[in-house]
């Protein structure tokens, strides 16, 4: 039974405490009604009593702050069932994403799985087939490490140019949290491994069965079979129970519901490694396990769907990741990335983790062309869009890590676009 | 009680000493159950390109387009067309050099395996493995027709697997940035007078697409 089930005596004391709640749930996303909360005056708040414990036995974010929530593009997909949703990037600060909003790539729906029913089969090129419960992961020895996870297909949409007006849109199919999780060297280790084991066969358990083929010299070095993000169990739409973690490289890896491992001798060049996720270039020819994320960045606020609101003192605020390593520098342009200024990064910077970048500025309603660019400690360097174009076309859809710019405007607003 | 925790610190020493010294020898932990090979025929339902994997079985074109038609074609389309935003399964020849590229069975699919593996796990959507074997075979020869690749009286199975050649085999190479994006790699990126005033050359309010979102607040300065 939920805590929150649990029948108690009522009183008058928790039934005003509870009316004091929804008063407040109810005020949330209506007009202010004048200054009553407002010095000189004492404010309802600090006259009344709130919630006691246990009324909110798994805690939810604020009323007021209810916009801050998962969005989804409805005209990209054929069904919500195979589709995405996409992170509030505008809404947050610092490296980690909260759980409930780190951005959905389902291709078979929100897969639920009974975790007493759970199994992971390893098997193939190994000496001992194994079949792993959920209990036997948690025995395990783990480690805890912060990795992004972002989707090849980010930024997607924009190869031909500006299209979606927010970065919640362009940029929003990353996320950085807190794994904890077996690492897969130490699994395999269990199993034994053939001396001809080149490749691993990776499978969720969901409806589309996702398949990939990972190579074991990346599944040696540093990947996870994870069952918790920032702390608690995951989320179902994040793999619950077991995910696959694979640092650095495109989302579509990372395999959710994670059933199955089988070890091999080659890939075997699935339908998502071949038909999807592989890089179409302009003249027909598509690179394929195109696997490490580009180091890669956008501005958060000021943004489309984050608009300047004072003139004055301003902090331009952003993320950067690069799947190659840590995350060494961010420029940041005020002119269209015609002159450069580096930015401070704050916080911890981990390998292949997001990192949080400020820059500060002065801003009188001229018109600004806001951008960022990102260098790791491969000594690579965010190219251009055009940059990028020049190379690969306008028809990979995937792996679009150019310089994003925001165009903001004398009133304060911010545009998505694209320059020249 | 003192020397009970003495000993099990003098026990659990002993036990940690080979694990911390840096063995090259990986550690058994005796946790997980052997898994049987019954169990793995269950679920171990991928196939390769060189046919390994693939089940006991055979279907012909005539059989698939039945099957098709029942089960794929209200999203695929009855000629492999796509049916509104589905994946379209045939066509697409000789695009893939355009501005409008058809990625389908026909023109971009490498392997069979790449889609009979597909079929086999995810295909119809919503109704996972519930075609047999038989049917599974019987549908990709029916794609295949659709696209050419195999003539009307095709029949597919493990013994005539190899007798597919896609015609998109060839198009395909191995990540290669590092070389072909070799500049992207540059110690000393320019910071002052990098490029001539910059104009903006679209907009995405121009476009329009994206969804209505009440979180924006229009007209920030306040």
């Amino acid at each position: 039974m939920n805590p929150s089930d649990i029948p108690t005596r009522p009183s008058r004391r928790r039934f005003l405490a509870g009316a004091a709640g929804l008063a407040a749930a109810g005020a949330a996303g209506a007009a202010r009604a004048g200054d009553a909360n407002l010095p000189p005056n004492v404010a309802t708040w600090s006259k009344t009593l709130g919630d006691g414990v246990g009324v909110r036995p798994y805690g939810h974010p604020s009323p007021f702050e209810k916009e801050v929530i998962r969005r989804d593009v409805q005209w990209l997909t054929a069904s919500r069932e195979s589709s995405v949703s996409f992170t509030p990037l505008h809404e947050l600060d610092g490296i980690i994403t909260p759980n409930g909003l780190c951005f959905e790539r389902h291709h078979g729906g929100i897969t639920e799985i009974d975790p007493h029913d759970y199994r992971l089969m390893l098997h193939g090129l190994v000496d001992k087939p194994l079949i792993f419960t959920l209990e036997d992961l948690k025995r395990l020895p783990r480690v805890n490490r912060v990795y992004f996870l972002e989707c090849a297909a980010n930024s997607g949409m924009e190869w031909r140019g500006a299209q979606l007006n927010g970065c919640q849109y362009t940029h929003g199919m990353i996320h950085c949290v807190m794994y904890t999780g077996v690492p897969l060297k130490l699994l395999l280790e269990q199993a034994g491994l053939k001396p001809n084991a080149k490749w691993l066969h990776v499978e969720g358990g969901d409806s589309s069965g996702m398949n990939r083929s990972l190579p074991l010299h990346k599944a040696l070095d540093d990947c996870l079979i994870a069952y918790r993000q920032n702390g608690e169990m995951l989320r179902p739409e994040q793999g619950y129970p077991v995910r696959l973690v694979v640092p650095g490289w495109e989302g579509n890896i990372w395999i959710k519901w994670l059933r199955r491992i089988e070890v091999g001798d080659e890939p075997w060049y699935t339908r998502e490694e071949t038909s999807k996720y592989t890089d179409l270039m302009e003249n027909g020819k598509a690179r394929k396990f195109t696997f490490e994320m580009d180091a890669k960045s956008v501005i958060t606020s000021p943004s489309p769907q984050a608009p300047v609101k004072n003139k004055g003192f301003l902090v331009v605020s952003g993320l950067a990741w690069s799947g190659r390593g840590k995350v060494t520098r961010v420029d940041v342009s005020l002119d269209g990335g015609r002159n450069w200024r580096t930015a401070t990064i704050d916080g911890p910077v981990f390998d292949k983790s997001c990192v949080r970048f400020y820059a500060e500025t002065e801003w009188n309603g001229q018109e600004l062309l806001l951008q960022s660019r990102a260098m790791d400690d491969s000594g690579y360097v965010q190219p251009t869009k055009d940059d990028l174009r020049k190379i690969r076309g306008v028809n990979s859809i995937y792996h679009n890590n150019g310089i994003q710019t925001w165009a903001v405007k004398p009133n304060g607003e911010v545009e998505n676009v694209e320059v020249g | 009680m003192s020397r009970w925790v003495s000993l099990l610190a003098t026990v659990s020493f002993l036990v940690a000493a080979p694990a911390l010294a840096q063995s090259p020898k990986p550690q058994n932990y005796g946790i997980g159950t052997p898994a049987t090979q019954e169990q793995i025929a269950g679920w171990d339902i991928d196939v390769r390109p060189d046919g390994q994997g693939l089940p006991p079985g055979k279907g012909s074109v005539r059989d698939g387009e039945q099957i098709y038609l029942e089960r794929c074609a209200a999203c695929h389309g009855e000629f492999g067309e796509s049916a509104g935003r589905w994946p379209q399964l045939a066509q697409g020849k000789g695009t893939l050099a355009t501005h409008d590229p058809v990625k389908t069975v026909g023109s971009y699919f490498p392997y069979a395996a790449s889609f009979f593996d597909y079929i086999r796990r995810a295909m119809p959507f919503g109704d996972a493995q519930s075609l047999s074997n038989d049917e599974l075979y019987a549908v990709t020869a029916f794609i295949l027709n659709l696209n050419d690749i195999v003539d009307d009286k095709f029949v597919l199975s493990k013994e005539t697997w190899s007798k597919v050649k896609m015609p998109n085999e060839g198009g395909f190479y191995d990540d290669d940035r590092k070389t072909a994006e070799k500049a992207f790699w540059n110690p000393k990126p320019c910071m002052k007078d990098c490029r001539p005033p910059v104009k903006i050359t679209g907009h995405a309010s121009v476009i329009d697409v994206t969804p209505d979102d009440k979180s924006i607040r229009k007209g920030g300065v306040e």
